[in-house]
C-alpha cells in the first residue's frame, strides 16, 4: 500500500542559489546532493519532515524543450506556485522574513482557515505560509 | 523555431519584469509610477511597458490599478473602514479617481460593493485566491469584456 508522500518536484533556475535560499533563508535542509551524468539531483527537506524529500530541478528532461521552457519563463515571470508551508505564528514570521530581504507579497490576512501571507522565494515561485486554525467549509459559504 | 507565435519578450528581461510587478504587489500603497518601476526592471520606460504588457497581458499602471482595487475589495468586505480611509489605504490619492476606477472595473461603486457583502454576512476568500486572481467578484458588473477585469484571463505573452 502506499504509505505516504516521500517526494516533491520544486523548479528552480539555479539548484545552489535555490538551496541556498531554503536552507539559509527558510530553515530547510540539505538532503541528496549527487552528480549522475550531466543530471545533478539536489534534494531538502525541512528538519521536521525527512520523510518529505523536495526536489529542487531545472526544468528540463524528460520534458521537452517546449515544456522546459514553458516552466522557466512561468518562474521568471512568477507566476509558478510551489509549496504551502504551516508557520506557528504567520505575522511573526513574515517580520523576520522581510528583515532577511524577503519579498512578502501578500501580507498577513486572516482568513477562514488561518492567518495566510505570501512570499517570494529566490527562484520566482510563491509559496503560501498558513498558521492555520480549525474551520469548517461553511465558513466560505 | 518559437514554441507559440512571436516572442517579443527576451527571456532574461522576464525576472526583470517580475522584479516590478512584486514591487507593486508589496508596495501598492506607495506612489509607484512608470520611472519608479521602470528603474526598479532597469531599463527604459517605454520598453518597460511594451514589455511588460507582452508579458502579462496588461500595462504596469493598469496592473497597480487592479492591485489596489483587489485590495481595496478585500477591506471593504472586512475591515470596518470608510470608504475614503480604504480608499488612503490602498494607494490612491484621490477619492474621486478611486470611485471611478473602482465601478468602472468592479462595475458598483465601493459602498454598494460594501453594503452588499455586509448584507450577505460575505463569504470568505481564501487570500491566495485573491493573490492568483486580483480583482474579484465582479456580480454587480455589467458584462464588458473590454473593462471586465475577471474575465480578462491575462493574455499570454507573444499572443498580441
Amino acid at each position: 500500500m502506499i504509505r505516504n508522500v516521500s517526494l516533491i518536484t520544486l523548479y528552480c533556475r539555479d539548484q545552489d542559489e535555490a538551496r541556498d535560499f531554503y536552507v539559509d533563508v527558510l530553515g530547510f535542509v540539505p538532503n541528496a546532493d549527487v552528480q549522475l551524468d550531466g543530471f545533478r539531483w539536489v534534494t531538502i527537506n525541512h528538519p521536521d519532515q525527512p520523510e518529505l524529500e523536495i526536489t529542487l530541478m531545472k526544468p528540463g528532461p524528460p520534458l521537452d524543450e517546449e515544456g522546459a521552457d514553458f516552466y522557466r519563463r512561468q518562474l521568471d515571470k512568477g507566476q509558478a506556485g510551489a509549496l504551502g508551508l504551516r508557520v506557528d505564528d504567520c505575522r511573526k514570521t513574515c517580520r523576520e522574513l522581510t528583515a532577511k530581504g524577503v519579498t512578502v507579497l501578500q501580507e498577513p490576512a486572516d482568513r477562514p482557515y488561518g492567518v495566510e501571507a505570501v512570499i517570494r522565494d529566490n527562484q520566482g515561485n510563491w509559496l503560501v505560509l498558513v498558521e492555520p486554525k480549525e474551520f469548517a467549509p461553511e465558513d466560505f459559504a | 523555431m518559437a514554441v507559440r507565435g512571436q516572442r517579443t519578450v527576451p527571456v532574461e528581461l522576464l525576472p526583470r519584469l517580475r522584479l516590478a510587478r512584486d514591487r507593486m504587489d508589496r508596495d501598492y500603497r506607495s506612489e509607484l509610477d512608470l520611472d519608479r518601476l521602470a528603474a526598479v526592471a532597469g531599463v527604459s520606460k517605454f520598453y518597460f511597458v511594451r514589455c511588460f504588457e507582452a508579458a502579462y497581458g496588461e500595462t504596469p499602471m493598469r496592473y497597480l490599478t487592479r492591485r489596489r482595487l483587489e485590495r481595496a475589495q478585500d477591506l471593504l468586505r472586512f475591515a470596518n473602514l470608510t470608504v475614503t480611509e480604504v480608499c488612503m489605504a490602498v494607494g490612491f490619492s484621490s477619492l474621486g479617481s478611486f470611485s471611478a476606477k473602482f465601478r468602472r472595473m468592479v462595475g458598483e461603486s465601493p459602498s454598494e460593493y460594501r453594503d452588499r457583502w455586509a448584507a450577505r454576512g460575505g463569504p470568505r476568500v481564501p487570500g491566495c485566491f485573491l493573490f492568483m486572481n486580483g480583482v474579484l467578484d465582479l456580480r454587480g458588473a455589467p458584462k464588458r469584456d473590454d473593462d471586465c477585469a475577471i474575465s480578462e484571463k491575462p493574455r499570454s505573452e507573444g499572443s498580441k
